[in-house]
């Protein structure tokens, strides 16, 4: 099984749609025990990265989350979820993300317009289990207001006036600023790909 | 590079989509699912389902729409109408809706904006707006109730409070050419998109190829908005992409 983390932000029935689409059990949950004993994580989301904190402590998630990781489950995060694996966010000042992932997400610059709204194409620059070959992996749907920066955890990135992290690996931590689940068969491969790491 | 969204527009109203001219005369167009599952194959990058239903009860069946569209396709949905509150907008995202569309109930309450943007980020929320040209001035008032009643909003200083207080897009509606064929309202696309720093979806009047190509590079746009011309198969998205991309102009 598959845990989709609820923390009460976010379409999360699109997330388990699609993972049912596959043919890939998944449940929707907020329970600790739940996502501790999944074969894998996703924590998906939309919204603002202080309210997610605020949640996720709140239902006391952050631990079980943690420890899926320790435990060697893949996780994926997913747009304000890939966000939330960074230490802080210029979003919400104050608020500390899981930190599984060094550094701070960011704002777009002023001159664009933001957000980045619509399908950019994603490229890799190694060979992937997430996205194949190295190359175009293809054009995704994003919509996002911040981003993370590259860094040498960054394996897919896109460029809207500075290139981005679009995708980034750490072990067994995986994160996507673009929304897999929203990005037709491109997007499913992602999501069917990352189903199959264990 | 970002590409430029086609997105066809579902007006349903009593679970059928419909279609009007100058926001009347509606016909029925068929099933919202059974479309949606056409426009994705045709490679649309987005869905809007706008719900122009009139009445509060009959307007739960909206619920059912979204649900239905969002187990067929997976693109992103955009849901309009109706919308008074941040739990209808809770409702809709839950039943699959990626974004919200609000337009009367931000023009009476502009706090709806602020508050939905806080609760569910600026990229979920789309103010729309419907606009008529003030005779022959480069103004345009900003019309609410599905077109029927006139504010006394300017349609560039109610765009910038849109902005302001949270908005991720604006789907720019032109009263004046909705459903005529004759072209975006270009003059109005260059205007706002140059007064915003969000993106702009423009809507009402595309009628030929060039009309979409003129919208994203003379007006401006961001993304561009048709119904009747999809539905009626009178053109079709692969078309209409592979004319954009031979203009120079980025599809997907």
């Amino acid at each position: 099984m598959i845990a989709i983390v609820d923390y009460g932000m976010g379409n999360l029935r699109n997330v388990g749609r699609a993972f049912a689409e596959l043919g890939h059990a998944a449940s929707v949950t907020d329970q600790p025990e739940a996502i501790v004993s999944a074969r894998a994580v996703v924590l998906p989301g939309v919204g603002a990265f202080g309210e997610a904190v605020r949640r996720i402590d709140r239902l006391g998630l952050r631990k079980p989350i943690l420890d899926a990781i320790k435990l060697g489950r893949p996780l994926l995060g997913i747009c304000l979820g890939m966000q939330l694996l960074y230490e802080e966010s210029e979003e919400s000042p104050g608020f500390f993300g899981l930190g599984v992932l060094p550094g701070t997400v960011r704002r777009f610059e002023n001159e664009l317009k933001v957000p980045h709204i619509g399908w950019n194409d994603v490229i890799t620059e190694k060979a992937t289990a997430m996205f194949g070959v190295p190359g175009r992996a293809g054009c995704f749907y994003f919509v996002h207001s911040y981003f993370a920066p590259l860094s040498e955890f960054t394996i897919g990135q896109t460029e809207y006036g500075i290139s981005f992290s679009a995708a980034v690996r750490r072990g067994n931590i995986y994160g996507v600023q673009f929304h897999p689940e929203k990005s037709q068969e491109a997007g499913m491969t992602v999501l069917d790909r990352f189903a199959r790491l264990t | 590079m970002l590409t430029k969204r086609i997105i066809p527009c579902l007006d349903v109203k009593g679970g059928k989509v419909v279609k009007g001219v100058q926001f009347e005369g509606l016909v029925d167009m068929g099933d919202p699912a059974a479309q949606a599952r056409f426009y994705n194959q045709e490679g649309a990058d987005e869905l809007v389902i706008l719900d122009i239903t009139a009445s509060r009860e009959e307007r739960k069946s909206i619920i059912g729409v979204v649900e239905s569209v969002a187990d067929s396709v997976f693109i992103p949905l955009t849901v309009g109408g109706g919308i008074s509150t941040d739990d209808d907008i809770r409702a809709l995202l839950n039943a699959g809706a990626d974004r919200v569309s609000v337009n009367t109930r931000a023009v009476q309450n502009p706090a709806l904006i602020t508050k939905a943007a806080d609760r569910f980020g600026s990229q979920c929320v789309v103010v729309a707006i419907d606009v008529k040209r003030r005779e022959g001035r480069p103004q345009w008032d900003v019309y609410i109730y599905g077109g029927k009643e006139r504010t006394a909003l300017d349609a560039l200083a109610w765009a910038e409070e849109v902005e302001r207080r949270g908005a991720g897009e604006i789907l720019l509606t032109s009263m004046d050419r909705d459903g005529t064929q004759e072209g975006y309202d270009l003059e109005l696309l260059h205007v706002l998109t140059n007064q915003v720093n969000i993106p702009v979806i423009a809507s009402g009047g595309a009628g030929k190829l060039q009309d979409f190509a003129d919208a994203l590079s003379i007006g401006g746009a961001d993304a561009i908005l048709a119904a009747s011309l999809f539905h009626t198969r009178a053109m079709t998205i692969a078309q209409l992409k592979q004319f954009l991309r031979e203009k120079g102009v980025p599809v997907r």
